[in-house]
This record gives C-alpha cells, structure tokens and sequence, in this order.
C-alpha cells in the first residue's frame, strides 16, 4: 500500500512538472519575436498571405488555447490547415513543422536509436567506471592508484568532452587507425558494427562523468568503511572483500543514484555534443538543423521531448531509489 | 560540461549551518593545499593576460580580425609547420582567413571570462535571493521556489539554451544573450544551498533578537542572514564559474554561441573539427587554453570549499 502511493505521489509531481515544463517551453517560444508564420509566408509576404499562414499554422489563436491544443494533441492528434488541405498529426502529436513538412512525433522517433545508443551505452559505461574507480581509490588509498584516478578525475572534469573527443579521433582514428570516427549503424543492421561505431563516443562521455562519480564513491566508501557497521561486519569475520561490495557498497550507491538522476540532463546535453563531434545524426543533430532553420514548431517538440524524457526517467532513477532504499518509501 | 555538481555544499535541511571557521584557519587551510593554491595562481594569471590582452597584441601589432591570405597555402589551410607558426604568428595561422591564432586565442580570454563571471553572478543573484525567501519565510514561497528548483534542475539546459538562441532576435547583443541564457539556468542549485542554510540560520538566536526588535523581514534577510552566507556563496560562485565558461564553449562548439567575429575558443574549437586532420594546432592552442581555465578554476573552487567546509569530502 505504501508502496502504491509512493507510486501515486511521484506520478501527480511528474505530470504537474510536465505541464510546467510544456508551459514554459510554448511561452519562451511563442512569446518571442521569431513569427514561423512569417518565415513559411516567403516573399512577397502580403498581410493576407500571412494571415492564411498564421490560420494554417494554428497560430491565430489565444497563446493558451495554442498551448492547450499542443497538450491535447500529444493524446488525440491534430489536424493544421482548413478544410481542403488539410494536414493531419496523429497522437501523439508533438507539433507538425512545416519547414521539413512533417510531423514533429516522426522526427524525433526516427532520431531516437542514435541518441539513446549513445546515451545509454555511455551511462551503464560511467556508472561502472566510476562506482569502481572510487572503491579502488578509497580501499588503495593513499596509494599510486589512488592518486592516479583522482588525478584522472579531476583532469575529467575539467576537459570539455568534444575536446576529448576530437583528441580520440586524432589518436584512435586517424594516428592509429583502430576505430571508425564517425558515423552510425543501425544495431538491427549489425549489433557488431553498430557497437565499434560507439566504442569511442561511449568512452569520450563517460570519462569525463565518471570522473565525478569516482570522487563521490571514494569519499562516500571511505565514510562507509570508517562507520559502525562495517566495523561489525569485520568482527564477524567476513572476508573484507564482502564487506566492501556487500555492507558498504550498498550505502554507497544510494547517493551515486541520486547524483545520476540529476545527471540525465547533462547525459542528454553531452550526447548532443557527441553525436556534433562524431557526426551522427540523433536528437542533437535535429535540433541544431531546427535552429539553423528556425522550425519553431521542431523546437517546441523537440525540448519538450526532451523535458518529458529526463522526467520520465528520473521516474525510474526513483524506482530503483526505493529498491535499493527502502526508507524512502516510507 | 555541467553547471552544478557543486551540491556537495549541501547542509541536510534544518540543521544550522557548520560554524564558519575563523579567516585565518581558512586561509591557512587553504595555503596548505598546494593544488588549489597552484590553481589560485594560474586564474590570476588567466585573468591578467584577459586585461592586458589588447596591450600584448597591440604590442606584436597582431589582432584576431585581420585576414592574412599570404600565410595559407593553396588549400586554404595555414603554410608551413605546425599549422602557420611563425615568427609573426606565434600560434599559426586560423585555416580559409590565416587571422592570428594567438591573438584569436588572447582574446578568447575575455570572452570566456565574462561570460563565465557574468553568467555566474546572474545566477547567483537569482539563487540567493529565491533561496533566501524560501528558507527564510517558507510557507508557500518555499513551495513554489523548491518546485522550481525542481523542475529547473530537471531540464536538460543545454537543449533549452540551444533552442533559445534561436528564437531571440539577431538584434540582442550575442554576448549578454549568453550570460542571461546561462545564468538562468544554473540558478537552481545556489538556491537548494542556500534555502537550506537560511533554514537552518531561521530559528539561531541573533535572528529571533532581531525579529523581537521588531526588525522588518528585509533588515533580516539581508543584514542578519545574508552576511552569514557570504563566504558559501562567494565559494559557490568560484566553483559554478568553470561550469559557466565550459556552457559558452560548448554553445559556441554547437555553433550557437558567440557569432563571429568575436573570438572564442569554443567555437575556434568547432571550426577546427574539419581541420584537424591536417592542423590539429588549430585545434590544440584553444583546447589547452580552455582545458586550462577550466582545471585552474576547478581546483582553485575546491580547494576553497574544502578549506570552508574540510567535512566535504574531495582530496584527502
């Protein structure tokens, strides 16, 4: 029962964000000055012209009623334009941009293997990397080891990743020609392929995160291996590798999930700058297009997507919070 | 390239903030940690060459505007060694104009400093002040600030900060577009830091003296309480400014940053990336110096940090 309304309270908080979040997107994007009207009308662009565009588009409207039909449309689907020519969205419908003459949804569906390639292949690689750098570090403290990743980490966090990334291209691609630099295979086409293509925008990323989640272990395990419990779970006699990955670990990663839940909009932001370095064409590369362009209505879709995903996700940081901890359940 | 991970300052809620130790423990914390101290020095250093940067190239008669096509070869790309360097062009030359490449680079500095500095006091304005009133008054204000911060810390901002730039119109000054754009998305962490010390500092002795002296909420807030917080605030800010100059860098890396011709590294940087195979100086002299600013900071912003607070964690 707890359980459920755990469940319930976090579903309300998370629609109420996404409604803020798809509120605010729509008034920073209508609100300002850039008329998409006035950039499909073309020249010469009569007030007439303009007025059947701005129709079209939907944009004669109240900015609320605007807002209200993009929120509707993500369950029931839109139709732009008047009777003859009509243009219909179907649900869920995240805007239709007429720059590229497609729905919105479709855009960003067909970005999506790239980007969570990327992302997903480059988290699971940062979480590990660092969850076992920091325990290296703090059970070696003190030692070479332990200097040489808290050197690495320091040094990651203050590398931006496109440099590190264009360095591994230099180094791996081009010098010692191990890895492709650029490009992406689909993993249905082959899941080999598609896994060499990633190797190195994996590693480019989760360096420089992981770097701040080594830091984090170590000073957490170190807390961890001075307390009471762990000091019992010694005098039980418990072989010390078990009281590290068993007793302290646990606590341990309580805060590290914390940490990578407010992550995933950096993960995000990251991956953009991947996909631009290793010239793959995800999320990222559609939403630069869509500011090269000023496709308002992709830029609508396109952040408001992205919004709802980090929302969605910290949804499920949240659940395998309350697994690992059941106090916050409570 | 993130704009908070300095939450480590956190004090959990209710709790009074750690007694501040006196000045001269702090610094005397401080000088013992020689990577921060290093640090210290190499952000003087940065910000010297910043100030003086106009003299230095006036003085070698080189400017990050001037086209020299004789230093290009037929390609386009720079003539000779190492990507142009050359008694005139100590750094080379920039690839398609063969403009300076260390006046290009000196230069860069100020952007990437003012951005960074000025991005960093926007936010820290708007995070104290919101963080202040939520712990302060909480209620509802604390409500809506906390669900604020929420929904802030959230987003992905560097996809907001892209798309916005391609909104405002052409017209608003590229430079105070970025440092708006950047300060009011990294707000949201200042303001959980400093929510949760006023909260703490609410119910401490000096400020109940104050209230039953009838003192008004605005004598409190920003005469008993914000002094308090100074020297939280003052280290925040230096550990949010490399986070701000890596936000700059990258948007100007995506294209969407600081227009040309203005020099920035990031975006010298994302003009290098069809070069590099051929010139990878071009692509070495604003990586080192970017890297550089932002590892000086980095340490110096720590080392502060761990001379306020020797409880949070970092090197030992």
């Amino acid at each position: 029962m707890n359980a459920l309304r755990f469940g319930g309270t976090r579903l309300a908080s998370m629609v109420f964000v996404l409604l803020t979040v798809s509120l605010l997107t729509y008034a920073v994007f209508v609100l300002l000055p850039a008329d998409p009207a006035q950039l499909a009308c073309g020249r010469p662009c009569t007030p007439e012209r303009l007025e059947t565009a701005r129709a079209f588009m939907g944009l004669d409207q109240n900015f609320l009623v605007q807002w209200w039909n993009f929120v509707t449309g993500i369950f029931t689907g839109r139709t732009f334009g008047s009777a003859g020519a009509e243009i219909s969205c179907p649900a869920p419908c995240l805007g239709y941009s007429f720059v590229l003459r497609q729905p919105v949804t479709d855009l960003i569906v067909g970005r999506l293997p790239v980007t969570f390639s990327i992302a997903i292949g480059a988290a699971v690689l940062w979480l590990l990397a660092g969850v076992a750098g920091g325990v290296v570090a703090a059970v070696r403290r003190g030692t070479a080891a332990d200097r040489a990743i808290m050197v690495t980490a320091i040094t990651g966090v203050s590398a931006p990743s496109y440099l590190v990334g264009l360095l591994g291209i230099l180094l791996f691609g081009f010098t010692l020609d191990m890895v492709p630099v650029n490009g992406y295979v689909p993993f249905t086409t082959s899941p080999v392929d598609w896994a060499w293509h990633l190797v190195l925008p994996w590693c480019v990323l989760a360096f420089l995160s992981a770097a701040i989640y080594a830091r984090l272990t170590r000073a957490q395990m170190l807390d961890a291996l001075g307390s009471e419990y762990v000091r019992t779970a010694r005098a039980k006699g418990i072989t010390e590798r078990r009281v590290v990955t068993r007793h302290a670990l646990r606590n341990v990663l309580v805060p590290v999930v914390t940490l990578f839940g407010l992550d995933l909009g950096v993960l995000l932001g990251g991956t953009v700058i991947t996909e631009k370095v290793f010239s793959m064409a995800g999320l990222g590369a559609l939403l630069l297009d869509a500011v090269g362009n000023t496709d308002v209505p992709l830029l609508v879709g396109v952040t408001f997507f992205s919004a709802a995903l980090i929302v969605v996700a910290n949804l499920l940081v949240d659940v395998v919070y309350g697994v690992m901890d059941p106090r916050v359940r409570a | 390239m993130t704009l908070d991970h300095a939450d480590e300052l956190v004090v959990p809620e209710g709790q009074p903030a750690p007694a501040a130790p006196g000045r001269r423990t702090f610094w005397h914390r401080f000088a013992r940690d020689r990577f921060a101290v290093a640090g210290a020095v190499v952000v003087v250093l940065y910000v010297l060459v910043a100030l003086l940067a106009p003299a230095i190239t006036g003085l070698l008669g080189v400017d990050p505007y001037t086209y020299d096509l004789d230093a290009l070869d037929a390609t386009g790309a720079p003539a000779g060694w190492g990507g142009g360097i050359s008694a005139e062009h100590w750094f080379g030359v920039e690839p398609l104009t063969g403009r300076d490449l260390f006046a290009i680079v000196l230069m860069g500095s100020r952007t990437s400093l003012v951005v960074g500095i000025g991005a960093t006091v926007v936010s820290m304005l708007i995070g104290t002040l919101l963080g202040l009133l939520a712990g302060y008054l909480g209620g509802w204000v604390d409500w809506v600030v906390s669900r604020g911060v929420d929904v802030m810390l959230g987003l992905p901002a560097l996809i907001f900060m892209i798309a916005i730039g391609a909104v405002v119109p052409d017209s608003f000054p590229p430079l105070l577009l970025l440092v708006l754009v950047i300060g009011f998305f990294s707000w949201s962490s200042v303001a959980r830091v400093v929510r949760s010390q006023a909260l703490g500092l609410r119910t401490r002795g000096f400020v109940r003296a104050s209230q039953a002296l009838g003192a008004g909420h605005g004598h409190v807030l920003f005469r008993q309480v914000l002094p308090n917080l100074a020297a939280t605030i003052v280290v925040f800010a230096t550990i949010s400014i490399p986070g701000a100059i890596g936000a700059e860098a990258a948007l100007s890396f995506l294209g969407v940053g600081v227009p040309p011709p203005t020099p920035s590294w990031g975006r010298s940087i994302g003009d290098a990336v069809t070069w590099f195979s051929s010139d990878p100086m071009y692509l070495l002299f604003p990586g080192v110096a970017l890297f550089g600013i932002t590892l000086a900071f980095n340490a110096f912003g720590d080392g502060l940090r761990d001379a306020l607070d020797p409880r949070s964690g970092g090197r030992k």
